[in-house]
C-alpha cells in the first residue's frame, strides 16, 4: 500500500533521513520505534509531503506521491495524527471533528461521526467542550478521531502515547487495535513506547539516526536482544 | 499578588499608609513636572517656557489622595473610602479645577476608587487576582456574546431609527458615519486577523485602492458611484490576491512586515504618480452618490432630471444626503457582518479559524492553506475596497494623506482591542477608539494621551482583548448546558449536513 524507497530528507543542510526504505501492506499495523531525534516524525511528515523528500520516492497504492502538495496527498487517503496532537484548542470537539471531515466525501459526516464517537465514547460526552480544556488522553483521542474523519485508507500516528498515563495509553492502543480490526484500517505508528507499540504491531521497524537498522515482526523485535537493551530495559 | 486582607476591623497603620501615598505622589511629581508643569510657547522673541505649577500641585494632590484611598480600602475601610470617593466624583462636577483635564482625572479617578471600594465591600477583599479578574471578564464577555443575539438586532434597529429622531443633527450623523466606517473596516480586517489569524498591518492599502478606484473611474470615465462600487471592490480584491500570492508563504512577523510594506508602497505610488493620481494634491470634485442612480441630492436639478426631495415630495434639506450616506454605510457594514457570521459556519470560515489555531494541523487535514489564506485576504480586501469608495464619495476629496500607516494601526487596534474574531468586540472597541476621542474633543491635546493610556490599560487588564470569547458555532445543548447525548448526536449530524451542504462553494 505504501512504499518508501531510498528517501533522503533535509532540514537545510541537516540530513534527517538518510535513505529510508519502508513498506506497508494493506490491513497491517506497522510500528516504527527509535530514540528521540532519530527522524521518525520526519519520516511521517515526508510521507505527507512536508518537508519533501530530496531523493527517493514515496508510492501510495502504486502512485508516486513524492512531489505532491500536502493537501493532495491527504485527499488521496492518508491521514495523520501529528506529534503533540495539534488539536484546535479553542474549537469545540465537534468542530475539531468537522475539520477532519473537510476533505471527506460529502454526506459522509454523520456516519463517520457515529463511528468515531462509538470508538471513543469519551468524546461523545465532551462533544460541545472546548478541545483545549480536555485532558491529554481525551485530546489524543480527538486527534485520532479527527484524522479518522477524513475516511483515510492509511492512518499515520505520531507518538500517540506521548505524555499519557499508563492506563490511558492502554485505552489508546486498544482503540488503534479496534480501528485496525473493525475498519480494516492500515496503521503506521511511530512510538517511543516500544513495548506496547511492538506488541500491538504486526511488523515493526527500528530507526537510528535517520536510517532503518532493523525490521521484523513485532514479536521478533520484542525478543531481539539489541532492541531489548536499547529500547525496553532502559527507559521503559 | 492577592491582598487577602479582610474588611474586619484592624488598626490602620497610618505612618505606613502616609509614606506609601507620599512616595506615589513623589513619582507623580517627577512625571508631571516635565509633562504638565513646563510648556513651550511661541513668543515673538522665540520659543519660551511657561510654567503651570498650579496644575502640577493639583495633580500631585489628587494622586496623593487617590493612593490614600486605595491604601485605606486595603486596610479595611472601604465604606469610608466609598463615601469620600463618591463625594470627590461629585465635587469634580461642581468645583473649578485649573484645567478641564484635571477635572476629568478627578471624576474618573474618584469613580474608579469608588468602584474598587464597592467591590471590596461586596467581596471582603481589596483586590482581585489577575486570574479572578480574567475569569470575571471572561464571564462578562461570554454574557455580552450571548446577549449579542438580541442586543445585535436591537443595536441595528437603534442605528436604523437614529436618523429619524430629533437628535440627529449634522454633527451626530457625521460621527455616526465615521463610526460605522471604522466598524465596517474593523469587521473587514477581522476576517483576516481575527478569523484567519494573519497579522495584516497594511489593510489601509485596500481602503486606498477602493477609494482611488472610484475617484479615478469617476474622474476619467465619468462612471457613477453605483457602477464603481462593485468595481472598486473587485479591484481591491484583485490587489489583495496580487499581494497575497508572494506574501502568504511567509509566516508570522515576516508576513506582518511585508503587509506593512505593501501599505506604504500603495501610498507612495499614489503620491508619486502625479499625472494619474494627482499626487499629494489628491483628487477633488469626486461625484456624490445619487439616490440609486435615479435622483440627485440637489436643490435645483438640471433640466429633465428629478431631485430626491421632488421625487418624494419633501422640502429640500442638505441633511437628506447625509442621512442617505449614513444608511449606505450602515448597510455596507451590516453586509460585512452578516457575511462573517455566515461564513464562520461554512467550511471556508471554519478552515480560517483552524488556520489561526494551528497551521500545521490544517495541512495534515488536507486543507490547501495558500488558497484559504488567499480567499481571506481577497475577501477582506474587497470589503476594504467598498469602504474606500464610500469614503471617497462621502468626502468628495481624497489624497494619500488619508491612507497612512496610522489608519491601518487604528483599524488593527480596533480588532485587537475588541478581542480577535469578536464581532461585537469590534463595535465596542470602535466606540472606545474612535468615539471617545470624538466625544472628548475639548480635551484637545490630552486626547491622544488618553487614547494611549486606554490602550495600555486594556492591554494590562485584558491582554486577549475586551471581548475575547469564542462560542462554538454550533450549540448542541441549547443555552443552559444540559441535554441528552442522543440529542447531541442528532444535532451534530444536522451540523454535518450543514457543513456538507456548504461545501458546494
Ligand atoms: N523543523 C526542523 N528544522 C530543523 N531540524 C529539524 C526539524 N525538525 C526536526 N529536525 C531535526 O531532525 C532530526 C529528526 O527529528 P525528528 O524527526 O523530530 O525525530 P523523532 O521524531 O524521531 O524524535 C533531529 O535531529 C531534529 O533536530
Ligand atoms: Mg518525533
Amino acid at each position: 500500500m505504501l512504499k518508501v524507497s531510498g528517501v533522503h530528507t533535509f532540514y537545510g543542510a541537516i540530513e534527517a533521513l538518510k535513505g529510508v526504505d519502508i513498506e506497508i501492506a494493506s490491513g497491517e499495523i506497522v510500528s516504527l520505534i527509535g530514540a528521540n531525534g532519530a527522524g521518525k516524525s520526519t519520516l511521517l511528515m515526508t510521507i505527507c509531503g512536508n518537508p519533501r523528500a530530496r531523493m527517493g520516492r514515496v508510492l501510495f497504492e502504486g502512485e508516486d506521491i513524492t512531489g505532491l502538495p500536502t493537501y493532495e496527498i491527504v485527499r488521496r487517503g492518508i491521514a495523520q495524527s501529528p506529534e503533540g496532537r495539534r488539536i484546535f484548542p479553542r474549537m469545540s470537539v465537534l468542530e475539531n471533528l468537522q475539520m477532519g471531515s473537510i476533505t471527506a466525501k460529502p454526506g459522509s459526516f454523520a456516519n463517520e461521526l457515529e463511528r468515531v464517537l462509538t470508538l471513543f465514547p469519551r468524546l461523545k460526552e465532551r462533544i460541545g467542550q472546548r478541545a483545549g480544556t480536555m485532558s491529554g488522553g481525551e485530546q489524543q483521542m480527538l486527534a485520532i478521531g479527527r484524522a479518522l474523519m477524513s475516511q483515510p485508507r492509511l492512518l499515520l500516528l505520531d507518538e500517540p502515547s506521548l505524555g499519557l498515563a499508563p492506563l490511558v495509553v492502554k485505552q489508546i492502543f486498544q482503540a488503534v487495535k479496534d480501528i485496525n480490526r473493525e475498519q480494516k484500517m492500515t496503521v503506521f505508528m511511530v512510538e517511543q513506547n516500544a513495548f506496547h507499540a511492538l506488541k500491538l504491531a504486526h511488523r515493526g521497524y527500528v530507526m537510528v539516526n535517520g536510517k532503518v537498522t532493523m525490521s521484523g515482526t513485532g514479536a521478533e523485535l520484542l525478543a531481539n536482544e539489541e532492541v531489548r537493551t536499547a529500547y525496553l530495559e532502559g527507559g521503559h | 499578588m492577592t491582598a487577602l486582607s479582610v474588611s474586619s476591623p484592624r488598626s490602620i497603620a497610618w505612618p505606613a499608609i502616609l509614606k506609601e501615598a507620599a512616595i506615589t505622589a513623589f513619582v507623580a511629581l517627577l512625571l508631571t513636572v516635565p509633562l504638565v508643569g513646563l510648556r513651550t510657547v511661541d513668543r515673538p522673541t522665540g520659543l519660551g517656557l511657561e510654567t503651570r505649577w498650579a496644575e502640577v500641585a493639583a495633580a500631585v494632590g489628587l494622586v496623593f489622595l487617590g493612593r490614600l484611598g486605595l491604601c485605606l480600602i486595603r486596610d479595611g475601610q472601604p465604606t469610608v473610602v466609598l463615601v469620600l470617593a463618591a463625594a470627590a466624583t461629585a465635587a469634580g462636577f461642581l468645583i473649578q479645577m485649573p484645567t478641564e483635564a484635571l477635572r476629568v482625572i478627578l471624576i474618573a479617578g474618584g469613580a474608579i476608587i469608588a468602584i474598587r471600594a464597592a467591590i471590596a465591600i461586596r467581596t471582603g477583599r481589596s483586590k482581585l487576582s489577575q486570574a479572578e479578574r480574567d475569569q470575571r471578564m471572561d464571564r462578562i464577555a461570554a454574557k455580552v456574546q450571548h446577549a449579542s443575539r438580541w442586543l445585535g438586532p436591537i443595536a441595528v434597529v437603534v442605528a436604523l431609527a437614529f436618523p429619524m429622531t430629533p437628535l440627529a443633527d449634522r454633527q451626530l450623523l457625521d460621527i455616526g458615519i465615521l463610526l460605522l466606517t471604522y466598524i465596517m473596516l474593523g469587521w473587514g480586517l477581522n476576517i483576516v486577523v481575527g478569523l484567519a489569524g494573519l497579522l495584516d498591518l497594511g489593510y489601509v492599502a485596500f481602503y486606498a485602492v477602493g477609494a482611488y478606484s472610484y475617484a479615478l473611474l469617476a474622474h476619467y470615465f465619468g462612471l457613477s458611484f453605483w457602477v464603481c462600487l462593485p468595481l472598486a471592490g473587485l479591484l481591491a480584491a484583485g490587489s489583495g490576491v496580487l499581494l497575497g500570492f508572494p506574501v502568504l508563504r511567509l509566516r508570522g512577523d515576516y508576513f506582518a512586515i511585508v503587509t506593512l510594506g505593501f501599505g506604504e508602497i500603495i501610498r507612495i505610488i499614489l503620491v508619486n504618480w502625479y499625472q494619474f493620481t494627482g499626487g499629494p494634491n489628491g483628487i477633488s470634485g469626486i461625484p456624490r452618490p445619487s439616490f440609486f442612480g435615479v435622483a440627485d441630492f440637489v436643490r435645483s436639478p438640471p433640466e429633465g432630471t428629478l431631485a430626491f426631495h421632488e421625487m418624494f415630495g419633501l422640502e429640500f434639506s442638505p441633511l437628506h444626503r447625509i442621512v442617505f450616506l449614513y444608511y449606505l454605510i450602515l448597510v455596507l457594514a451590516l453586509v460585512v457582518n452578516v457575511f462573517t457570521l455566515r461564513i464562520r459556519k461554512l467550511p471556508l470560515g471554519r478552515a480560517w479559524e483552524a488556520l489561526r489555531e494551528d497551521d500545521i494541523a490544517c495541512a495534515s487535514l488536507g486543507i490547501n492553506r495558500t488558497n484559504m489564506k488567499l480567499a481571506a485576504f481577497a475577501i477582506a480586501a474587497m470589503f476594504g475596497g467598498f469602504a474606500g469608495s464610500f469614503f471617497a464619495t462621502r468626502q468628495g476629496f481624497i489624497s494619500p494623506e488619508s491612507f497612512t500607516f496610522i489608519e491601518s494601526a487604528i483599524i488593527l487596534a480596533i480588532v485587537v482591542l475588541g478581542g480577535m474574531g469578536s464581532q461585537i468586540g469590534v463595535v465596542v472597541a470602535t466606540l472606545l477608539v474612535i468615539g471617545l476621542p470624538e466625544a472628548f474633543r475639548e480635551l484637545a491635546d490630552y486626547r491622544m494621551l488618553a487614547f494611549g493610556m486606554g490602550m495600555v490599560l486594556i492591554m494590562l487588564w485584558r491582554p486577549r482583548g475586551l471581548l475575547a470569547h469564542r462560542d462554538p458555532t454550533i450549540l448542541l445543548y441549547g443555552r443552559n448546558g444540559k441535554g441528552a447525548g442522543g440529542a447531541a448526536a442528532g444535532t451534530a449530524a444536522a451540523g454535518g449536513q450543514g457543513i456538507a451542504g456548504g461545501r458546494a462553494k
